[in-house]
């Protein structure tokens, strides 16, 4: 049992880092996640139809061929990243597909007459979006943003397959050496078990706090 | 005088249907002019035109002396420049509020001579207050929309309109969706803003309202003016047949308010 213990620092150091690759990969998400949702939506073939590609091919094609081929593949064109680097940008627009169709819901969800008013008072379309349209929009997609923020943290556990030292990849360099992978692979999970909990219960208080301002 | 709107042949079509076939009005400032007519008939989307939320396809637009280049075809140059200046001066009120649930009624009050005319923060706070108490809901400033009944959402969004120091304000049948107990409050400060001189447009189901308040009536029908002149002789001796129809049958009507 205390052989167990010994390990615990590294599981939480690894847990550390798995968050914060989870944190830059939701960054890079909503950005194109936005981007993608606003393009879709545009009067514009030029920004409609790369979004409509975008999120089409990557809800598509699985996680795990994606970060292989960014990670494998790319370089054979010249393009070389670090695993940390390809798996972020990777993860972050694979998430960014399903952030766009979170988003675009979002916003078909308002009601017209909110897009009208603002206009109507001579705000110009990127305040109305910014002032009035997008604080709606967000309470009611925090749900499924959450749900999305909680694939993408257990998502992480593939960049394991390319070396980033997450905490999936951090339980397999344990086991290899302690033989242990029963109690390791638990430990692991154990501990995507404590993060993902805390993410849903920031959620729910997120929502609550919500509620009561409207 | 020069007019405050003069408006030419205004036409608007949605693809190949024609819905206004070349409407033309003039109002000069301090008038109260009510647009009825049957549903379909193309008033609202006449009145909607007035602060160009639809562009009209085409007709000339001239507000306070300034043709408005409104045209969305090939460049138009500060364009969207020149339509958020003429809606700055416009004010108009849906007949479903659109208040802002997300804000406060003092922030949906502020929000826009704020973050469209660059009112001090305190500025715009005292006189959205002053609003508020002028009409009697100055309790209810921290309030959000959900808490208020229909008559006060509607009335908030007829000051919000206001706080912008519109010119021109234009109401779209703002008393179609309330309980008829709460007609009476919305239409009473309608009436009490064109007593203090407010220039007013108001496509309206409220034959009385249009009676007592507005001086001249325009009946439009299929998409064309066609009777218009002072209410009293609209309304009460009006010249075509189907405008004596329409009347008879909206007078008929069970919840004609008659509270102002």
């Amino acid at each position: 049992m205390t052989s167990l213990l010994e390990y615990l620092p590294g599981f939480v150091y690894a847990s550390w880092l798995t968050l914060q690759v989870t944190g830059l990969v939701i960054l890079v998400s909503w950005v194109s996640g936005l981007v993608a949702a606003f393009g879709k939506r545009s009067r514009w073939m030029l920004l409609r139809i790369p979004s409509q590609f975008y999120v089409w091919s990557v809800r598509g094609t699985p996680a795990l061929v994606q970060v292989f081929v960014v990670y494998f593949g790319l370089p054979q064109l010249g393009i070389n990243m670090s695993p940390l680097v390809a798996g972020v940008i990777t993860l972050g627009l694979n998430s960014g597909a399903y952030v766009a169709e979170i988003i675009r819901g979002g916003l078909m969800a308002i009601p017209k007459g909110q897009y009208e008013s603002p206009i109507a008072l001579g705000l110009s379309h990127f305040q109305s979006m910014r002032r009035i349209i997008l604080p709606q929009v967000s309470r009611i997609i925090l749900p499924s943003l959450t749900n999305e923020a909680i694939s993408t943290l257990k998502n992480t556990s593939l960049l394991s397959s390319i070396t980033v030292v997450e905490l999936t990849f951090h339980a397999q360099i344990v086991i290899a050496r302690t033989f242990q992978p029963f109690h390791f692979y638990i430990m692991a999970a154990v501990f995507y078990l404590a993060m993902t909990t805390v993410l849903t219960q920031l959620s729910a208080f997120l929502e609550r706090r919500n509620a009561t301002n409207s | 005088m020069i007019p405050l709107l003069q408006i030419r042949n205004l036409r608007k079509a949605y693809g190949p249907l024609e819905v206004l076939h070349g409407i033309s009005l003039d109002v000069a400032a301090g008038e109260v002019v009510a647009i009825i007519g049957a549903s379909g008939s193309g008033k609202s989307t006449f009145l909607r035109c007035l602060n160009l939320l639809e562009i009209p396809t085409s007709g000339e637009f001239i507000f306070d002396g300034t043709s408005v280049d409104y045209k969305e075809d090939g460049i138009n140059w500060g364009r969207e420049k020149r339509l958020r200046w003429l809606r700055s001066q416009i004010g108009i009120v849906f007949q479903s509020f659109n208040l802002w649930p997300h804000k406060t009624v003092l922030e949906n009050i502020i929000e826009a001579p704020i973050t469209v005319k660059k009112t001090p923060r305190k500025q715009a706070i005292e006189e959205a207050e002053d609003l508020l108490q002028r009409i009697g809901l100055a309790q209810k400033r921290d309030e959000y929309p959900s808490r208020l009944s229909g008559g006060q959402q509607q009335r908030v969004a007829i000051v919000r309109s206001l706080a912008m120091k519109p010119k021109l304000m234009l109401f779209d049948e703002v008393t179609s969706s309330l309980d008829p107990q709460l007609v009476g409050e919305v239409l009473g400060l309608m009436a009490s803003l064109a007593r203090q001189g407010m220039t007013m447009l108001a496509v309206t189901h409220e034959i009385a309202f249009a009676r007592s308040v507005s001086t001249r009536t325009i009946f439009v029908d299929g998409g064309l003016i066609a009777e218009e002149g002072p209410s009293e002789m609209v309304l009460n001796n009006p010249q075509l047949p189907r405008t004596r129809q329409f009347l008879n049958r909206a007078l008929s009507e069970p919840h004609a308010a008659t509270v102002i």
